[in-house]
């Protein structure tokens, strides 16, 4: 059993986003980077399916340089090796993502590592564009289950389930296929020590794709108001019981 | 002419279709809009949109359960026959994936999770990134565009159609469009008040220091009639479940009151509360960024500070 995991560096943004003075992109220079929870819980089912089933992992990901230490953290979980699309950094469309992870995985398919399962994130932290995971199974022919929250490998197929309120709705599809994952599916292991320095010595292969013109093109960012106001404390420790007690009254819930 | 996917259950349009029909109609600008249906109800379901501006409701008769690609087929299948220059849908689950193989089967570029539109060649669109906590304005280029509707960025608005058709349609599918369909329903349903219909929600950060700690929570979270809901630091460190999870990637809610014990106030936590109408902030940091997104806010040990709520609210109870 194959896995391909696709996953994409975003910055840990903290209490407040603050712009570059462009307005196209995110002022990082002081913040840490990491890849959505949905994509940690796809690269934590694939170490499982290969650690059940066997067969190798892979994580693939478009993105600048630095996007090489979001891969070896998902080295350190427990996958095998990495492809890394080198971009410039700028932002990509997701017609033009999706065209860039076609092209790595055809060529993945090519050199003998035809995965049997691909795993995406439902939706990316930062863009949000709901779409690349289901172009990429387009476009490769295969099945798409989107937001999964419970994958298990049976007799040739994936069992996949969505939770909707109240209920589950239950896929079972043929491999090869495409499933898109949200947080929740699992709860991802830390990296041990050694698998960090494991992580450290395991391929990763890098090219660098060529972007198309964007149909979704990028203008401009901008932070939408907040709530606008600093809370009102109403006090400090226990003392400040009856005036909660107060407030809830107020407010009809006491 | 503006094309809308509508989604509906029991015989109704859902309120995110009709929210998006609200964007459809002012992308329209005066032309007409349409509607497209599937799913067993569909025709109970159609008259409805009259009021919502719908002149003409296509129903694609379509057996068998839910299957993204055949309802997406149906979709496209028609906006190549009508030709409308967008196709709208809710940024539901449904619509954002409908849409997106909608997009592949008629070639177009998708916009999803949009809060604002405006027609021509590129079309202007605004829409939401990182869960809401940031607005991407963008062009969206293409003779046909798709674009999905932001959950709650629009109102409702009637706007009567006078006479409503409904005309049935059966789309021409291909084998592989069924290979995805829903084979099986499983209820989960535990009767009991769910964190995002709750009124009150008493959420635990980090800074509840355990699992042990959200007794406390509960505790108060019962005495108000709401339920208790978590941080991802908290749902990481295996303290409860990631259904128990407020934010981008968990649970959106929108309660009456939210109290937020131990919680920073991460912009993807808070992505998940901007509906509260009140938010009261528990943290021993003046400082946190949760601050500066409450109303109200208590400074301190939540250790010390919920124990006490909940014995001044239970002596007051008594007392009256
Ligand atoms: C793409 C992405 C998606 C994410 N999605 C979500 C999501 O859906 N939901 C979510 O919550 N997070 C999400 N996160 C994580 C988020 O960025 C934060 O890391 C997380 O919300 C922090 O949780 P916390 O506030 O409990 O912990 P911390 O940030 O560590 O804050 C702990 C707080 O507790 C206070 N505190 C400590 N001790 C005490 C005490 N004794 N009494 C009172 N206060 C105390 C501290 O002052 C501090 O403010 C996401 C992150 C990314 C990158
Ligand atoms: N630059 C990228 N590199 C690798 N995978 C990506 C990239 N962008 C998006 N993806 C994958 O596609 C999923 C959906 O992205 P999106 O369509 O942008 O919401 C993400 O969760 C990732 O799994």
């Amino acid at each position: 059993m194959n896995v391909l995991v696709c996953v994409k560096r975003v910055p840990i943004t903290g209490g407040k986003i603050v712009l570059t003075p462009d307005e196209r992109a995110i002022e990082t220079r002081h913040l840490g980077f990491t890849i959505s929870p949905h994509e940690e819980c796809g690269v934590e089912e694939a170490v499982r399916i290969a650690e059940r089933h066997g067969g190798s992992t892979t994580v693939l990901t478009l993105g600048p340089a630095e996007a090489e230490e979001q891969l070896r953290d998902t080295l350190a979980i427990g996958i095998d090796r990495a492809v890394h699309l080198v971009t410039d950094g700028s932002d990509w469309d997701p017609e033009s993502t999706a065209a860039a992870l076609v092209a790595a995985i055809e060529a993945e398919r090519a050199a003998g590592h035809d995965p049997d399962l691909i795993m995406f994130g439902n939706e990316s932290a930062d863009n949000g564009n709901y779409q690349v995971g289901i172009r990429v199974a387009h476009a490769l022919g295969r099945p798409c289950v989107t937001g999964v929250k419970g994958i298990t490998m049976h007799d040739g197929r994936v069992r996949c389930e969505q939770e909707l309120g109240g209920g589950r709705d239950v896929y079972d599809v043929p491999l090869p296929a495409v499933v898109t994952v949200l947080e929740g599916l699992n709860l991802p292991r830390y990296p041990s020590v050694p698998a960090k320095l494991r992580a450290r010595r395991k391929p990763v292969e890098s090219s660098e794709p060529a972007r198309s013109e964007p149909r979704l093109e990028l203008v401009r960012l901008t932070v939408p108001p907040g709530r606008g106001r600093q809370a009102e404390v109403l006090g400090e420790g226990a003392g400040a019981a009856p005036a909660v007690v107060e407030l809830f009254k107020k407010l009809g819930v006491a | 002419m503006v094309l809308t996917f509508v989604e509906h259950a029991d015989g109704a349009p859902d309120a995110l279709s009709l929210q998006a029909l609200t964007l459809a109609r002012g992308f329209a600008d005066g032309e007409p809009v349409q509607a497209v249906m599937a799913g067993p109800g569909a025709a109970e379901a159609a008259p409805a949109l009259g009021e919502y501006g719908v002149a003409t409701v296509h129903v694609a008769e379509l057996d068998g359960g839910y299957a993204p690609q055949a309802w997406a087929r149906a979709v496209a299948e028609l906006a190549g026959r009508i030709g409308p220059a967008a196709v709208v849908a809710a940024g539901s689950d449904r619509g954002n994936e409908i849409l997106a193989h909608a997009a592949v089967m008629t070639g177009a570029a998708l916009a999803a999770n949009c809060v604002a539109a405006t027609p021509g060649d590129p079309a202007g669109v605004t829409r939401v990134r990182w869960g809401g906590s940031l607005l991407e304005e963008a062009r969206l280029h293409g003779a046909l565009k798709l674009l999905t509707v932001a959950p709650h960025a629009l109102a409702m608005e009637p706007a009567p159609a006078g006479e409503t058709a409904i005309e049935t349609f059966g789309p021409e599918l291909r084998p592989e469009d069924l290979v995805v369909q829903v084979s099986e329903r499983v209820d989960t349903s535990t009767g009991g008040l769910s964190l995002a219909e709750a009124p009150i929600v008493v959420s635990g950060g980090r800074g509840v220091g355990s699992a042990e700690g959200f007794g406390m929570l509960e505790e108060l979270a019962g005495l108000l009639g709401g339920v208790v809901g978590c941080s991802r630091a908290v749902t990481s460190a295996g303290w409860r479940p990631h259904t128990d999870q407020v934010g981008q990637t968990g649970t959106k809610i929108s309660p009456d009151l939210y109290i937020p014990c131990g919680i920073s106030g991460a912009t993807q936590h808070m992505a998940g509360c901007k509906g509260a109408k009140r938010i009261l902030a528990i943290n021993a940091d003046p400082d946190a960024p949760i601050l500066a997104n409450a109303d109200y806010a208590v400074v301190g040990d939540v250790g010390e500070i919920v124990p006490a709520i909940t014995a001044e609210l239970r002596r007051v109870r008594e007392a009256s």
